[in-house]
């Protein structure tokens, strides 16, 4: 009984996380979402499902391009998984991070799904402070409302969208850029993240504009390895000096 | 099948099937990476490199309302708040708020 007490405390703590600058960033990144999902012909029910079923916004851009544009469902899922692998590392790295030694996989199965970036990061700076049989609760409370609370931000956002002028949208739009750049350095603790950041953030944009296939795939494959290995020559010089 | 839940369903295979794939298959892959190794180390810093990739793609070629902006503001404003971000000792806010104001106010005085 204490257990589940602690549980529900720790649960309504995550919720709390609401109130943070990266939940707030992410809200307002949902605005600029719903009423891109307004311009580009989507209904308020595709709109709203889609925030809450796929919960990845890089994602969501695709696929509403993709249905815009009348593109076939299977080459609309193969843009998206393209635009998803990032998700796969994220989750690997997650996973030790969250789970205790007896926490079920079906768990962590169903609450990979509120992995994306603002919550992979939140976690990464919020979950070493909760005991570990405590994170899988902490998380999921987090998660659920972040999510509960962008899908109502994309159904307001959609219905009221029609005034807002092209330079706000903008604004709202240049957020998440901004924000996942500031809270990524933040949060890094290794020298391999750091490297894996300035090293990404460039190779990501030059792979797309020599229109190399799979571009973000080699981005974080060669960028990653990159800075891994930057990282153990950097230890190495450290520990000779 | 009903014309009406064909978009749903299509939201589904191709949005929530195509993104939680990853999400299971790297479960599965966590479940076996030990804490403070190099592979969990390399699997972390390849996480970053692609979410890097996706925030540069961001502000070098977006999509929407934010393309219609310069693309010298764009990285004038994303480094002008990176900058403000570190003299402010990493607070993300400061950043952000930075970025923000110089990216509508050189709108405002280059393009308006």
């Amino acid at each position: 009984m204490e257990d589940t007490d602690t549980a529900a405390r720790w649960f309504l703590r995550g919720m709390g996380g609401i109130v943070s600058i990266p939940a707030l960033i992410l809200i307002a990144s949902f605005v600029g979402f719903g009423v891109l999902c307004r311009e580009s012909g989507l209904t308020l029910g595709e709109s709203v499902f889609m925030t809450g079923s796929v919960w990845a916004l890089p994602s969501q851009l695709v696929l509403v391009g993709a249905m815009s544009a009348g593109t076939s469902t299977l080459v609309a899922a193969i843009a998206v998984a393209l635009s998803a692998i990032r998700l796969m590392p994220m989750t690997a790295a997650w996973v030790p991070l969250v789970k205790a030694p007896d926490t079920p996989k079906w768990h962590l199965l169903l609450l990979s799904h509120f992995v994306a970036v603002t919550a992979w990061v939140w976690g990464f700076m919020r979950l070493p402070n909760a005991p570990p049989a405590m994170r899988t609760a902490y998380f999921a409370g987090f998660g659920l409302t972040l999510t509960t609370v962008n899908v109502c931000v994309t159904a307001l956002s959609y219905i009221s969208a029609a005034s807002l002028p092209p330079l706000v949208a903008a604004a709202l739009f240049f957020l998440t850029p901004v924000y996942f750049l500031t809270a990524l350095t933040a949060s890094a603790r290794y020298h391999a993240e750091r490297l894996a950041l300035g090293i990404g953030v460039v190779l990501g944009p030059a792979l797309r504009y020599y229109d190399v296939g799979l571009d973000l795939l080699w981005a974080g494959i060669a960028g990653g390895t990159l800075a891994f290995v930057g990282h153990k020559l950097l230890e190495r010089r450290r520990g000779a000096a | 099948m009903s014309a009406e839940a064909w978009p749903y369903i299509f939201i589904l295979i191709a949005g929530t099937l195509a993104t939680d794939i990853w999400r299971w298959l790297g479960v599965l892959v966590g479940a076996r990476l030990v804490e403070d190794s190099d592979l969990l180390l390399w699997v972390k810093a390849v996480a970053t490199a692609l979410v890097a990739g996706v925030i540069g793609n961001l502000i070098f070629a977006p999509t929407g309302a934010l393309a219609m902006v310069p693309l010298a503001i764009r990285l004038g404003a994303a480094g002008f708040g990176y900058v403000a971000f570190f003299l402010a000792r990493k607070k993300i806010l400061i950043g952000v708020l930075a970025a923000e104001a110089a990216l509508i106010g050189a709108s405002y005085a280059f393009a308006g």
